[in-house]
């Protein structure tokens, strides 16, 4: 998958560490500010509340 | 054949660098959002303060209700208390549980904070002591808590946040205070509850 990348990449090695870096660069932002963001919600590991029957505005959603 | 490995090999040390980069963001990055909610909240509660008070006062959910200070994690240590416990509430800060007491009153005023995670508030929870000072700052007055004791129970040990803790049958004499976090670290297995008792009332700090 990487040879096949690096081989498609253009120019010679600068340029190609280049748009390389901007390529993990591109994919790692996007992950941060897009997909992460989206997920956390849903993997929440971190939950200091009681869990309160009673109350419907806590429900157990982790 | 080769290829077909050589190619899975590689899927996976990526899945692996973007797991490590997950984890970095939940530890780190999700801090981010919890510290531009506080400045908003902040702000807000103050001019809320400053300005004149209304009849029927009545803190929405998700809104700034108090301010907390913990002398033993530094004098820097402040959050703005929200309303409500819900994931989104608790995202901003810690969260008053709704229909426990309000500061200084009698009865139980229950919060719950991240142990890890958005900028994890109750982080060094444990490292409190009996004696230890909590400070409530409200419009009015500034509540001084102090830690009575603590505790650690199952996540459904509803009866911590009775108005007499463990007896919520009973009719509330006394003004306290409960800390609920998660227990032990990057985990949800248990809570770790922080017991305290109103020892003064001081005029308020900003």
């Amino acid at each position: 998958m990487y040879a096949w990348i690096w081989r498609h990449l253009p120019g010679q090695w600068p340029l190609k560490t280049a748009a390389a870096a901007a390529l993990v660069a591109v994919l790692a932002t996007v992950l941060w500010y897009v997909a992460f963001p989206w997920l956390e919600p849903k993997v929440q590991f971190d939950r200091g509340v009681i869990n309160t029957p009673s109350a419907p505005a806590t429900p157990d959603r982790r | 054949m080769r290829i077909a490995i050589r190619g899975l090999g590689e899927l996976c040390i990526t899945a692996g660098l973007v797991l490590l980069l997950f984890v970095t963001y939940e530890l780190w990055g999700t801090g981010r959002y919890t510290h531009q909610q506080q400045d908003r909240l902040g702000k807000e509660l103050l001019n809320n303060w400053r300005s004149q008070r209304v009849t029927t006062e009545h803190v929405k959910l998700g809104s700034g209700l108090a301010m907390i200070r913990i002398p033993r994690f530094g004098t820097k240590y402040k959050y703005v208390i929200v309303e409500g416990v819900d994931l989104a509430d608790l995202r901003k800060g810690p969260g008053h549980y709704p229909g426990s007491a309000m500061p200084g009153q009698i009865g139980n005023f229950v919060v719950s904070g991240h142990r890890t995670t958005y900028s994890a508030p109750f982080n060094r929870a444990a490292e409190l002591r009996d004696g230890d000072q909590i400070l409530i700052d409200t419009r009015d007055k500034q509540y001084v808590y102090k830690v009575t004791g603590r505790k650690v129970v199952q996540p459904t040990t509803v009866e911590v946040t009775a108005a007499v803790p463990f007896k919520p049958k009973d009719k509330p004499t006394k003004r306290l205070i409960t800390l609920t976090t998660c227990n032990p670290k990057y985990s949800a297995a248990q809570r770790l509850i922080i017991f305290g008792e109103l020892s003064a009332e001081l005029p308020r700090r900003a």
